[in-house]
């Protein structure tokens, strides 16, 4: 072990239980994008292991406290997924979905990207791309000074490291040695225009990162062991800020939306959605 | 003399202490803004970002989420234009407590030329909603801002210079928000900030020796803007003056017909950079001689709205 202070010490992970968790968090993502119309089905549904590994697992969190001050931090980099977070955190006991309005209506605390002054939960709004990494990187580097412990984890979409601004962060996180910071890749392979290698190339992403100085983590991202391990693994590192690129389906568990880049935007039809709830009943993942 | 710009670098060793959670980060330019002292008095507590500003806003922002009280430093143009959504996004939408203090405004930077000269910052800026702007007449009115600024909870944007100004008898008692009333005339009324301030000063003894008497206003706080001031001067001159080391858009002179036009609507004459960039010259004096940001223009343009 190459950390020398005191780790939050959690049980063996529950993998059914998460498992569980995650169809039911693909249920409420669809619900509620549907329901209204409007909002991003597929890169929703591709991070919900991800979400669920550091919600229910990795994190040290209380969602009795939000903004406990020692606690980790989360930032969803990639807003538009936001239904997902909304779902999680709800699961997770930090507000009841019975008491909010609808996603993106009017006056609805459930805004198109999250808003931290309108949910507990949320520690940093955002929705405009590419941003997400520098404000993880200042919190961090806040801790750090501090001398506080906690972990930064920021998710960031494959097609938002098309942004100059990630590579900003990556470089300045790893000049400033920022191992409290774990960034996650939401490696889905698609982005609004179709497949990432075809709209702006990102290949050979693993390089690159390491290029810049962090330490690369590769995993199947719907496997919550191997998440797991892999976030264990990454709070261990020293030094260097850690990623990990998480590979995965954009539109996982929902067959008719896997791998289809149309589906980032376009809300399912009632249609659609009845056959997505009842495929996931079944289990499909 | 002194420049704002090393006023704003004492006051930040000088308040290191008193803040603890005060934390400096720049753009690979604190030789230039001076935030070089603090760097080498408090260096775990400055963060050199490098020559990328869109980072060093947007990690300002996650200093300020964790409780710290980031002041970050960069040239304007790049700091307000370049970083301006991160500034809009992830700092005044979020209400953080970031203090932007950002050097080398307007034509100030003479040398460099153009592509340094911001001639739109406080345009950007005061559009944003939440965010405080301000732009001190003098070293000694910067320290005064600065810390009145440090005081509040709000993110704030102050607008330095690059060169050595005078510092200016100011008979007023610094009110962020107010604006410092440096003659109180009647027949006109002249609006300065940064370094109008003493070009109308100027302009007002031309003025008085020609029998005119000048309202002169340091308008020092540019968001929120000083209202009851502005009106009263609609009320009780025949009009307006503005003059910035800015564009004539969207600046002081936008911001004060805004407020005049609405409620008590005169005369508004905005001097500035007109519909221009700026240029390369060896002193700032040159190019506010050939950009009309002189006495002799505003004294010109006072007598012509008197005998409208």
């Amino acid at each position: 072990m190459e950390q020398d202070e005191v780790t939050v010490l959690k049980d063996k992970p529950d993998l059914d239980l998460l498992k569980s968790k995650a169809i039911a968090i693909r249920r409420q993502i669809l619900e509620m994008i549907s329901r209204v119309g409007s909002g991003h089905p597929g890169g929703s549904l591709s991070c919900v292991e991800i979400l669920i590994a550091l919600y229910f697992h990795i994190m040290n969190i209380n969602p009795n406290k939000p903004r406990w001050e020692d606690r980790d931090r989360f930032i969803l980099s990639k807003g538009h997924a936001a239904p997902a977070l909304y779902a999680t955190l709800a699961e997770r006991g930090f507000y009841s979905m019975e008491d909010q309005k609808d996603l993106r209506s009017i006056g609805s605390n459930l805004q198109g990207h999250p808003d931290r002054h309108r949910l507990p939960g949320v520690d940093v709004s955002t929705g405009s791309l590419g941003n997400g990494l520098s404000v993880g990187l200042g919190i961090t580097l806040a801790g750090m000074l501090n001398k506080q412990n906690y972990k930064t984890y920021v998710l960031l979409g494959d097609g938002e490291c098309n942004e100059g601004l990630i590579w900003e962060a990556a470089m300045a996180a790893s000049h400033h040695r920022a191992e409290n910071l774990i960034a996650v890749i939401d490696r889905n392979g698609l982005q609004i225009d179709g497949p990432t290698e075809q709209v702006m190339g990102l290949e050979p992403l693993a390089r690159k990162w390491e290029s810049f100085g962090w330490n690369v983590l590769q995993v199947d991202g719907h496997d919550l062991q191997g998440l797991i391990s892999a976030f264990d693994k990454a709070k261990l590192h020293r030094h260097q800020p850690s990623v990990i690129i998480a590979h995965l389906i954009k539109g996982s568990g929902v067959s008719y939306m896997e791998w289809v880049a149309d589906f980032h935007g376009k809300p399912p039809n009632d249609d659609e959605l009845l056959s997505a709830l009842e495929e996931l009943s079944k289990g499909y993942k | 003399m002194q420049s704002t710009k090393s006023a704003y670098g004492e006051f930040l060793v000088e308040t290191a202490s008193k803040h603890p959670d005060v934390v400096v980060l720049d753009a690979d330019t604190s030789h230039s803004t001076q935030t070089l002292d603090f760097a080498k008095k408090f260096p775990e507590r400055f963060f050199n970002m490098g020559c990328a500003e869109q980072n060093l806003l947007a990690t300002a922002a996650g200093f300020a989420h964790a409780g710290k009280i980031p002041f970050v430093s960069c040239f304007s143009l790049f700091g307000s234009g370049r970083a301006w959504e991160q500034i809009r996004n992830y700092i005044a939408f979020e209400k953080l407590n970031v203090k932007m203090v950002f050097t080398h405004a307007g034509l100030s930077n003479a040398p460099d030329g153009s592509s340094h000269q911001s001639l739109e910052d406080i345009a950007l800026m005061r559009v944003i909603s939440n965010l405080i702007v301000g732009v001190p007449c003098d070293a000694e009115e910067t320290h005064l801002m600065l810390s009145a600024i440090i005081e509040t909870l709000e993110p704030t944007y102050i607008r330095l210079r690059r060169i050595e100004e005078e510092i200016l008898e100011k008979p007023y008692d610094f009110n962020l928000g107010k604006a410092g009333i440096m003659k109180d005339g009647s027949d006109i009324t002249l609006v300065g900030t940064g370094m109008t301030v003493p070009i109308i000063l100027q302009a007002e003894n031309q003025l008085k020796n020609n029998g005119i008497s000048a309202r002169v206003i340091n308008l020092h706080t540019i968001q929120p803007i000083d209202e009851p001031v502005l009106i009263k001067a609609a009320r009780e001159t025949t009009g307006i003056i503005t003059i910035e080391n800015h564009s004539t858009t969207g600046g002081l002179g936008g911001a004060v017909t805004e407020v005049v036009s609405s409620k008590n609507p005169c005369l508004v004459k905005r001097i500035g950079v007109n519909n221009s960039f700026g240029e390369s010259a060896l002193t700032v004096h040159e190019l506010f001689n050939k950009y009309g940001l002189t006495a002799d223009n505003v004294v010109a343009n006072a007598k012509a709205m008197l005998k409208k």
